[in-house]
Protein backbone atom coordinates (compact mmCIF):
# COMPACT_ATOMS: atom_id res chain seq x y z
CA UNK A 1 0.00 0.00 0.00
CA UNK A 2 1.76 3.58 -0.85
CA UNK A 3 2.21 5.76 1.94
CA UNK A 4 -0.38 8.39 0.68
CA UNK A 5 -1.90 10.82 3.37
CA UNK A 6 -5.16 10.59 1.60
CA UNK A 7 -5.70 6.72 2.72
CA UNK A 8 -5.62 8.20 6.45
CA UNK A 9 -9.01 8.39 7.91
CA UNK A 10 -8.01 11.58 9.67
CA UNK A 11 -7.15 13.54 5.96
CA UNK A 12 -10.70 12.08 5.08
CA UNK A 13 -12.49 13.53 7.58
CA UNK A 14 -11.06 17.10 7.20
CA UNK A 15 -11.80 16.67 3.33
CA UNK A 16 -15.69 16.57 4.24
CA UNK A 17 -14.85 19.14 6.68
CA UNK A 18 -13.58 21.56 4.39
CA UNK A 19 -16.94 20.34 1.81
CA UNK A 20 -19.13 20.57 4.47
CA UNK A 21 -17.67 24.46 5.60
CA UNK A 22 -17.92 25.57 1.98
CA UNK A 23 -21.33 26.90 2.29
CA UNK A 24 -20.02 29.14 4.75
CA UNK A 25 -17.24 30.25 2.76
CA UNK A 26 -19.22 31.15 0.17
CA UNK A 27 -21.71 33.21 2.29
CA UNK A 28 -18.79 34.98 3.53
CA UNK A 29 -16.88 36.13 0.22
CA UNK A 30 -20.87 36.18 -1.40
CA UNK A 31 -21.05 39.00 1.35
CA UNK A 32 -17.79 40.58 0.82
CA UNK A 33 -18.86 41.00 -3.31
CA UNK A 34 -22.32 41.81 -3.20
CA UNK A 35 -21.02 44.79 -0.14
CA UNK A 36 -18.69 45.94 -3.29
CA UNK A 37 -21.55 45.80 -6.11
CA UNK A 38 -23.82 47.77 -3.66
CA UNK A 39 -21.19 50.27 -3.21
CA UNK A 40 -20.18 50.48 -6.88
CA UNK A 41 -23.91 51.22 -7.15
CA UNK A 42 -24.67 53.02 -4.27
CA UNK A 43 -22.04 55.66 -5.62
CA UNK A 44 -22.80 55.49 -9.51
CA UNK A 45 -26.10 54.60 -9.87
CA UNK A 46 -28.49 56.75 -8.70
CA UNK A 47 -32.12 57.12 -10.62
CA UNK A 48 -33.97 60.53 -9.80
CA UNK A 49 -37.31 60.50 -9.02
CA UNK A 50 -39.78 62.37 -9.55
CA UNK A 51 -40.18 63.75 -5.97
CA UNK A 52 -37.05 66.68 -5.66
CA UNK A 53 -33.84 66.08 -3.47
CA UNK A 54 -34.36 62.53 -3.69
CA UNK A 55 -33.09 59.05 -5.67
CA UNK A 56 -34.29 55.89 -6.14
CA UNK A 57 -30.98 53.72 -5.23
CA UNK A 58 -30.73 50.76 -7.08
CA UNK A 59 -28.47 49.22 -4.73
CA UNK A 60 -31.12 47.94 -2.30
CA UNK A 61 -32.18 45.60 -5.35
CA UNK A 62 -28.74 44.30 -4.56
CA UNK A 63 -29.07 44.31 -1.03
CA UNK A 64 -32.33 42.32 -0.85
CA UNK A 65 -30.98 39.82 -3.84
CA UNK A 66 -27.98 38.81 -1.74
CA UNK A 67 -30.44 38.72 1.53
CA UNK A 68 -32.56 36.61 -0.47
CA UNK A 69 -29.91 33.57 -1.32
CA UNK A 70 -27.59 33.90 1.26
CA UNK A 71 -29.67 35.14 4.06
CA UNK A 72 -30.22 37.41 7.15
CA UNK A 73 -26.93 37.95 8.40
CA UNK A 74 -25.25 38.15 4.77
CA UNK A 75 -28.17 40.55 3.56
CA UNK A 76 -27.27 43.41 6.62
CA UNK A 77 -23.35 42.77 6.11
CA UNK A 78 -23.93 43.78 2.62
CA UNK A 79 -26.16 46.53 3.07
CA UNK A 80 -24.04 47.75 6.38
CA UNK A 81 -20.16 47.64 4.88
CA UNK A 82 -21.66 49.03 1.56
CA UNK A 83 -23.44 51.75 3.32
CA UNK A 84 -20.89 52.83 5.50
CA UNK A 85 -17.91 52.54 3.30
CA UNK A 86 -19.85 54.70 0.34
CA UNK A 87 -20.38 57.70 3.90
CA UNK A 88 -16.69 57.09 4.26
CA UNK A 89 -15.31 58.06 1.18
CA UNK A 90 -18.28 60.29 0.08
CA UNK A 91 -18.41 62.14 3.31
CA UNK A 92 -15.68 61.56 5.69
CA UNK A 93 -17.84 60.30 8.03
CA UNK A 94 -20.67 57.78 8.23
CA UNK A 95 -24.08 58.39 9.31
CA UNK A 96 -24.65 55.66 11.68
CA UNK A 97 -28.84 55.72 11.52
CA UNK A 98 -29.38 55.48 8.44
CA UNK A 99 -26.57 53.00 7.90
CA UNK A 100 -27.67 50.36 10.39
CA UNK A 101 -31.78 51.44 8.63
CA UNK A 102 -29.68 49.87 5.47
CA UNK A 103 -28.55 46.62 7.08
CA UNK A 104 -32.02 46.04 9.44
CA UNK A 105 -34.01 46.23 5.83
CA UNK A 106 -32.02 43.45 4.05
CA UNK A 107 -31.52 41.91 7.57
CA UNK A 108 -35.51 41.27 7.42
CA UNK A 109 -35.11 40.29 4.00
CA UNK A 110 -33.22 37.95 4.55
CA UNK A 111 -35.40 36.31 6.78
CA UNK A 112 -37.11 35.02 3.81
CA UNK A 113 -34.30 33.23 2.66
CA UNK A 114 -34.52 29.71 4.31
CA UNK A 115 -37.94 29.42 2.92
CA UNK A 116 -37.43 30.51 -0.75
CA UNK A 117 -33.29 29.85 -1.27
CA UNK A 118 -33.46 26.17 -1.88
CA UNK A 119 -35.99 26.75 -4.34
CA UNK A 120 -34.47 29.22 -6.45
CA UNK A 121 -30.79 27.36 -6.37
CA UNK A 122 -32.88 24.52 -8.38
CA UNK A 123 -34.32 27.33 -10.60
CA UNK A 124 -37.74 27.90 -9.36
CA UNK A 125 -38.65 31.58 -8.90
CA UNK A 126 -42.86 31.45 -9.19
CA UNK A 127 -45.18 33.19 -7.66
CA UNK A 128 -45.82 31.85 -4.37
CA UNK A 129 -41.95 32.53 -3.84
CA UNK A 130 -42.54 35.99 -5.14
CA UNK A 131 -44.90 36.68 -3.05
CA UNK A 132 -43.06 35.69 -0.15
CA UNK A 133 -39.75 37.90 -0.99
CA UNK A 134 -42.16 41.15 -1.74
CA UNK A 135 -43.69 40.73 1.84
CA UNK A 136 -40.93 40.33 3.62
CA UNK A 137 -38.92 43.22 1.86
CA UNK A 138 -41.91 45.21 2.36
CA UNK A 139 -41.74 44.33 6.09
CA UNK A 140 -37.82 44.99 6.19
CA UNK A 141 -38.71 48.56 4.23
CA UNK A 142 -41.17 49.65 6.67
CA UNK A 143 -39.17 48.20 9.63
CA UNK A 144 -36.08 50.01 8.54
CA UNK A 145 -37.52 53.55 7.40
CA UNK A 146 -40.89 53.97 9.30
CA UNK A 147 -39.44 52.64 12.60
CA UNK A 148 -35.41 52.24 12.57
CA UNK A 149 -34.20 55.47 10.52
CA UNK A 150 -36.16 58.18 12.21
CA UNK A 151 -36.17 56.96 15.74
CA UNK A 152 -31.99 56.35 15.95
CA UNK A 153 -32.10 59.94 14.35
CA UNK A 154 -33.88 61.04 17.31
CA UNK A 155 -32.01 59.10 19.37
CA UNK A 156 -28.36 59.49 18.08
CA UNK A 157 -28.80 62.80 16.47
CA UNK A 158 -31.53 64.61 17.97
CA UNK A 159 -33.40 65.80 14.81
CA UNK A 160 -36.51 67.18 14.68
CA UNK A 161 -38.97 64.81 14.84
CA UNK A 162 -41.86 65.46 11.53
CA UNK A 163 -38.62 66.41 9.62
CA UNK A 164 -37.19 62.52 10.08
CA UNK A 165 -40.47 61.04 9.64
CA UNK A 166 -41.06 62.26 6.28
CA UNK A 167 -37.53 61.97 4.79
CA UNK A 168 -38.01 58.10 6.65
CA UNK A 169 -41.65 57.79 4.56
CA UNK A 170 -40.43 59.06 1.06
CA UNK A 171 -37.30 57.00 2.20
CA UNK A 172 -39.37 53.65 2.28
CA UNK A 173 -41.57 54.03 -0.58
CA UNK A 174 -38.61 54.68 -3.20
CA UNK A 175 -36.36 51.28 -1.09
CA UNK A 176 -39.18 49.42 -1.76
CA UNK A 177 -40.31 50.12 -5.06
CA UNK A 178 -36.46 49.81 -5.74
CA UNK A 179 -35.79 46.38 -3.55
CA UNK A 180 -38.93 44.95 -4.50
CA UNK A 181 -38.50 44.98 -8.65
CA UNK A 182 -34.88 45.54 -9.05
CA UNK A 183 -34.36 42.27 -6.11
CA UNK A 184 -37.45 40.21 -8.30
CA UNK A 185 -35.95 40.99 -11.51
CA UNK A 186 -32.44 39.80 -10.47
CA UNK A 187 -33.52 36.71 -8.54
CA UNK A 188 -35.53 35.72 -11.26
CA UNK A 189 -32.76 36.04 -13.67
CA UNK A 190 -30.58 33.89 -11.27
CA UNK A 191 -33.21 31.63 -11.08
CA UNK A 192 -33.15 31.22 -14.94
CA UNK A 193 -29.71 30.23 -15.14
CA UNK A 194 -30.04 27.47 -12.69
CA UNK A 195 -30.48 23.96 -13.68
CA UNK A 196 -33.39 22.01 -11.84
CA UNK A 197 -33.78 18.88 -10.06
CA UNK A 198 -34.69 15.80 -12.81
CA UNK A 199 -34.45 18.60 -15.68
CA UNK A 200 -32.95 15.96 -18.18
CA UNK A 201 -35.38 13.37 -19.59
CA UNK A 202 -35.13 10.27 -21.84
CA UNK A 203 -35.41 10.89 -25.17
CA UNK A 204 -37.41 8.16 -27.13
CA UNK B 1 -15.36 58.26 -13.01
CA UNK B 2 -13.30 58.67 -9.98
CA UNK B 3 -12.60 54.48 -8.67
CA UNK B 4 -9.73 55.20 -6.36
CA UNK B 5 -10.83 53.93 -2.52
CA UNK B 6 -9.33 55.28 0.39
CA UNK B 7 -7.12 57.79 -0.68
CA UNK B 8 -4.16 56.48 1.87
CA UNK B 9 -1.07 57.64 0.88
CA UNK B 10 1.95 56.63 2.63
CA UNK B 11 3.83 59.68 4.91
CA UNK B 12 5.80 59.46 8.43
CA UNK B 13 3.63 61.15 10.49
CA UNK B 14 2.62 60.85 14.26
CA UNK B 15 -1.14 59.83 13.01
CA UNK B 16 0.09 57.49 10.49
CA UNK B 17 2.53 55.95 12.48
CA UNK B 18 -0.62 55.00 15.26
CA UNK B 19 -1.64 51.60 14.55
CA UNK B 20 -4.97 51.08 12.72
CA UNK B 21 -6.34 49.18 15.89
CA UNK B 22 -5.80 52.68 17.69
CA UNK B 23 -7.12 55.00 15.30
CA UNK B 24 -10.37 52.85 14.98
CA UNK B 25 -10.79 52.96 18.62
CA UNK B 26 -10.00 56.90 18.93
CA UNK B 27 -12.65 56.96 15.90
CA UNK B 28 -14.74 55.51 18.16
CA UNK B 29 -14.43 57.34 21.29
CA UNK B 30 -14.12 60.92 20.01
CA UNK B 31 -17.38 60.54 17.34
CA UNK B 32 -19.43 58.67 20.27
CA UNK B 33 -18.10 61.95 22.68
CA UNK B 34 -19.94 64.23 19.93
CA UNK B 35 -22.91 62.04 19.83
CA UNK B 36 -23.42 62.12 23.29
CA UNK B 37 -23.20 66.22 23.52
CA UNK B 38 -25.27 69.05 23.03
CA UNK B 39 -23.12 71.54 24.37
CA UNK B 40 -21.59 73.82 21.86
CA UNK B 41 -18.08 74.22 24.50
CA UNK B 42 -17.56 70.22 24.39
CA UNK B 43 -18.09 70.54 20.23
CA UNK B 44 -15.71 73.57 19.82
CA UNK B 45 -13.29 71.43 21.78
CA UNK B 46 -13.38 68.52 19.89
CA UNK B 47 -13.54 70.31 16.84
CA UNK B 48 -10.12 72.04 17.45
CA UNK B 49 -8.51 68.75 18.53
CA UNK B 50 -9.73 67.01 14.75
CA UNK B 51 -8.68 69.95 12.80
CA UNK B 52 -5.05 70.00 14.74
CA UNK B 53 -4.90 66.49 14.27
CA UNK B 54 -6.02 66.91 10.44
CA UNK B 55 -3.02 69.57 10.41
CA UNK B 56 -0.58 66.89 11.90
CA UNK B 57 -1.42 64.58 9.89
CA UNK B 58 -0.75 66.33 6.32
CA UNK B 59 -3.89 65.84 5.04
CA UNK B 60 -4.10 68.20 1.76
CA UNK B 61 -7.14 70.58 1.03
CA UNK B 62 -6.59 69.40 -2.80
CA UNK B 63 -8.05 65.74 -1.31
CA UNK B 64 -10.87 66.71 0.47
CA UNK B 65 -11.99 69.41 -1.81
CA UNK B 66 -14.52 67.30 -3.11
CA UNK B 67 -15.88 65.67 0.10
CA UNK B 68 -16.10 68.94 1.91
CA UNK B 69 -18.55 70.19 -1.27
CA UNK B 70 -20.59 67.28 -0.65
CA UNK B 71 -20.57 68.43 3.19
CA UNK B 72 -21.42 71.61 2.74
CA UNK B 73 -24.29 70.63 0.38
CA UNK B 74 -25.45 68.39 2.95
CA UNK B 75 -25.44 70.48 5.62
CA UNK B 76 -26.75 73.64 4.43
CA UNK B 77 -29.73 71.14 3.23
CA UNK B 78 -30.28 69.99 6.83
CA UNK B 79 -30.11 73.63 7.82
CA UNK B 80 -32.96 74.76 5.84
CA UNK B 81 -35.34 71.49 5.96
CA UNK B 82 -34.52 71.72 10.19
CA UNK B 83 -35.91 75.04 10.34
CA UNK B 84 -38.76 74.33 7.65
CA UNK B 85 -39.73 71.57 9.83
CA UNK B 86 -39.42 72.63 12.80
CA UNK B 87 -38.77 76.57 13.30
CA UNK B 88 -39.74 76.18 17.26
CA UNK B 89 -37.34 73.00 18.09
CA UNK B 90 -34.80 75.16 19.89
CA UNK B 91 -37.67 77.08 22.13
CA UNK B 92 -39.04 73.96 22.97
CA UNK B 93 -35.35 72.80 23.85
CA UNK B 94 -34.22 75.60 25.69
CA UNK B 95 -37.35 76.89 27.24
CA UNK B 96 -37.51 80.24 26.90
CA UNK B 97 -38.11 81.98 23.67
CA UNK B 98 -35.92 84.97 22.77
CA UNK B 99 -37.57 86.34 18.98
CA UNK B 100 -34.87 88.02 16.62
CA UNK B 101 -37.30 88.69 13.82
CA UNK B 102 -40.34 87.09 12.17
CA UNK B 103 -40.58 86.14 8.80
CA UNK B 104 -44.08 84.68 7.87
CA UNK B 105 -46.94 83.28 9.89
CA UNK B 106 -45.28 80.67 12.45
CA UNK B 107 -41.84 81.14 11.15
CA UNK B 108 -40.61 83.29 13.47
CA UNK B 109 -36.56 83.60 13.98
CA UNK B 110 -35.86 82.96 17.98
CA UNK B 111 -32.21 83.47 19.28
CA UNK B 112 -32.95 79.45 20.74
CA UNK B 113 -33.57 78.14 17.16
CA UNK B 114 -30.15 79.70 15.50
CA UNK B 115 -28.33 78.16 18.83
CA UNK B 116 -29.56 74.89 18.44
CA UNK B 117 -29.13 75.26 14.56
CA UNK B 118 -25.67 76.11 14.98
CA UNK B 119 -24.91 73.49 17.72
CA UNK B 120 -25.88 70.73 15.70
CA UNK B 121 -23.95 72.47 12.41
CA UNK B 122 -20.70 72.17 14.67
CA UNK B 123 -21.50 68.94 15.42
CA UNK B 124 -21.53 67.73 12.57
CA UNK B 125 -18.54 69.88 11.47
CA UNK B 126 -16.63 68.33 14.15
CA UNK B 127 -16.25 64.90 13.06
CA UNK B 128 -15.66 64.87 9.82
CA UNK B 129 -12.33 65.59 10.06
CA UNK B 130 -12.04 62.46 12.44
CA UNK B 131 -13.64 59.95 9.79
CA UNK B 132 -11.08 62.02 6.96
CA UNK B 133 -8.40 61.27 9.47
CA UNK B 134 -9.24 57.91 9.82
CA UNK B 135 -9.24 56.70 5.96
CA UNK B 136 -6.52 58.98 4.37
CA UNK B 137 -3.86 57.54 7.25
CA UNK B 138 -5.03 54.06 7.90
CA UNK B 139 -3.59 51.32 4.98
CA UNK B 140 -7.17 49.86 3.71
CA UNK B 141 -5.13 45.91 4.71
CA UNK B 142 -4.97 47.16 8.04
CA UNK B 143 -8.34 48.30 8.42
CA UNK B 144 -9.74 44.56 8.56
CA UNK B 145 -7.25 43.46 10.99
CA UNK B 146 -7.91 46.46 13.13
CA UNK B 147 -11.70 45.75 13.40
CA UNK B 148 -10.75 42.24 14.41
CA UNK B 149 -8.98 43.81 17.12
CA UNK B 150 -11.95 45.60 18.51
CA UNK B 151 -13.29 41.87 18.90
CA UNK B 152 -15.42 41.95 15.76
CA UNK B 153 -15.50 38.25 14.40
CA UNK B 154 -12.85 37.96 11.65
CA UNK B 155 -15.30 35.72 9.48
CA UNK B 156 -17.22 39.32 9.16
CA UNK B 157 -13.60 40.96 8.81
CA UNK B 158 -12.73 38.92 5.94
CA UNK B 159 -15.96 40.02 4.19
CA UNK B 160 -14.95 43.72 4.72
CA UNK B 161 -11.44 42.99 3.12
CA UNK B 162 -12.85 41.09 0.62
CA UNK B 163 -15.07 44.31 -0.12
CA UNK B 164 -12.39 46.40 -0.02
CA UNK B 165 -10.10 44.71 -2.40
CA UNK B 166 -12.60 43.79 -4.83
CA UNK B 167 -14.36 47.38 -4.92
CA UNK B 168 -12.11 48.28 -8.20
CA UNK B 169 -12.71 45.67 -9.94
CA UNK B 170 -16.61 45.32 -9.79
CA UNK B 171 -16.39 49.01 -10.28
CA UNK B 172 -14.40 48.44 -13.92
CA UNK B 173 -16.54 45.48 -14.22
CA UNK B 174 -19.61 47.86 -14.36
CA UNK B 175 -17.90 49.98 -16.63
CA UNK B 176 -17.23 47.69 -19.09
CA UNK B 177 -20.69 46.33 -19.33
CA UNK B 178 -22.07 49.83 -19.57
CA UNK B 179 -20.20 51.04 -22.20
CA UNK B 180 -21.15 47.66 -23.86
CA UNK B 181 -24.58 48.20 -23.59
CA UNK B 182 -24.20 51.69 -24.21
CA UNK B 183 -22.61 50.77 -28.11
CA UNK B 184 -25.78 48.61 -28.50
CA UNK B 185 -28.00 51.38 -28.38
CA UNK B 186 -28.72 51.44 -24.51
CA UNK B 187 -29.72 55.07 -23.27
CA UNK B 188 -28.96 55.77 -20.05
CA UNK B 189 -28.85 59.99 -20.34
CA UNK B 190 -31.24 61.62 -18.29
CA UNK B 191 -32.98 62.39 -22.03
CA UNK B 192 -34.54 58.86 -21.76
CA UNK B 193 -37.71 58.46 -20.30
CA UNK B 194 -37.47 57.16 -16.10
CA UNK B 195 -39.18 53.29 -17.05
CA UNK B 196 -36.93 52.97 -20.07
CA UNK B 197 -33.73 53.95 -17.37
CA UNK B 198 -35.12 51.79 -15.21
CA UNK B 199 -34.91 49.07 -17.70
CA UNK B 200 -31.89 49.95 -19.63
CA UNK B 201 -30.25 50.00 -15.53
CA UNK B 202 -31.44 46.46 -15.52
CA UNK B 203 -30.00 45.34 -18.26
CA UNK B 204 -26.50 46.20 -17.24
CA UNK B 205 -26.99 44.58 -13.77
CA UNK B 206 -28.18 41.36 -14.92
CA UNK B 207 -24.84 40.11 -16.39
CA UNK B 208 -23.17 42.26 -13.65
CA UNK B 209 -24.47 40.24 -11.50
CA UNK B 210 -23.91 37.00 -12.95
CA UNK B 211 -20.30 38.06 -13.08
CA UNK B 212 -19.80 38.43 -9.45
CA UNK B 213 -21.79 35.09 -9.07
CA UNK B 214 -18.91 33.27 -10.52
CA UNK B 215 -16.12 35.25 -9.22
CA UNK B 216 -18.18 34.39 -5.95
CA UNK B 217 -17.60 30.56 -6.77
CA UNK B 218 -14.16 31.11 -7.65
CA UNK B 219 -13.13 33.21 -4.49
CA UNK B 220 -15.01 30.68 -1.97
CA UNK B 221 -13.04 27.63 -3.87
CA UNK B 222 -9.74 29.19 -3.56
CA UNK B 223 -10.29 30.03 0.02
CA UNK B 224 -11.47 26.68 1.10
CA UNK B 225 -8.61 24.97 -0.95
CA UNK B 226 -6.14 27.05 1.61
CA UNK B 227 -8.66 25.90 4.57
CA UNK B 228 -9.86 29.17 5.57
CA UNK B 229 -12.38 29.28 8.29
CA UNK B 230 -11.03 26.02 9.73
CA UNK B 231 -9.76 27.51 13.13
CA UNK B 232 -11.77 29.92 15.64
CA UNK B 233 -9.44 32.53 15.26
CA UNK B 234 -6.58 33.79 12.83
CA UNK B 235 -3.51 36.09 12.59
CA UNK B 236 -3.17 39.67 10.58
CA UNK B 237 -0.24 39.74 8.27
CA UNK B 238 -0.60 43.31 8.57
CA UNK B 239 -1.37 44.39 12.28
CA UNK B 240 1.31 46.22 14.08
CA UNK B 241 2.39 45.90 17.35
CA UNK B 242 1.20 48.75 19.66
CA UNK B 243 3.77 51.28 21.40
CA UNK B 244 3.91 53.95 23.82
CA UNK B 245 2.06 56.48 21.82
CA UNK B 246 -0.83 54.09 20.88
CA UNK B 247 -2.14 53.88 24.41
CA UNK B 248 -1.31 57.43 24.79
CA UNK B 249 -3.53 58.45 22.57
CA UNK B 250 -6.42 55.80 23.41
CA UNK B 251 -6.24 57.12 26.94
CA UNK B 252 -6.47 60.88 25.72
CA UNK B 253 -9.53 60.02 23.79
CA UNK B 254 -11.32 58.37 26.73
CA UNK B 255 -10.37 61.34 29.14
CA UNK B 256 -12.03 63.55 26.38
CA UNK B 257 -15.02 61.16 26.60
CA UNK B 258 -14.96 61.06 30.32
CA UNK B 259 -14.77 65.12 30.08
CA UNK B 260 -17.69 65.13 27.87
CA UNK B 261 -19.78 62.88 30.05
CA UNK B 262 -18.90 64.40 33.20
CA UNK B 263 -19.96 67.73 31.93
CA UNK B 264 -23.25 66.47 30.58
CA UNK B 265 -24.13 64.52 34.09
CA UNK B 266 -22.29 66.91 36.56
CA UNK B 267 -22.38 70.43 35.22
CA UNK B 268 -25.48 71.24 32.88
CA UNK B 269 -27.53 68.09 33.91
CA UNK B 270 -29.08 67.49 30.81
CA UNK B 271 -28.51 66.72 27.12
CA UNK B 272 -28.13 70.76 26.52
CA UNK B 273 -26.61 72.94 27.44
CA UNK B 274 -28.91 76.24 28.24
CA UNK B 275 -27.14 79.37 27.94
CA UNK B 276 -30.73 81.17 28.12
CA UNK B 277 -31.79 80.61 32.27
Amino acid sequence: MPKNECYNIECYQKGVMIIMNKSSTRTIVATGLGAALFMVLFMFVKVPSPVPETNLQIAYGVSAFFAALFGPVCGFLVAFIGHALNDFIAYGSPWWSWIVASGVSALVTGLASSKIAPSIEEGVFEKPQITTFVIYTLIGQAVAWIICAPVLDIVLYSEPVNLVFTQGAVAFVLDFICAGIIGGLLLKAYASGRTGKGSLSKNG
Amino acid sequence: MKTKLFSYSQLDTFVHRLSGLTKLVCFILMTTAVMLTYDIRMILLIMVISYALMYVSKIKFSQIRLMLVYVLIFLVTNFFLTYAFAPMYGVEIYGTQHDLFTIAGRYVVTQEQMFYQITKFSKYLSVIPLGMIFIFTTNPSEFASSLNGVGVNYKVCTSLSLTLRYFPDVTSDYQTISLAQQARGLEMTSKAKLSQRVKSIASILVPLIFTTMDRIELISNAMDLRGFGKHKKRTWYTRKPLTKADYLSVLFCALVLALTLYVRFFVNHSFYYNPFI
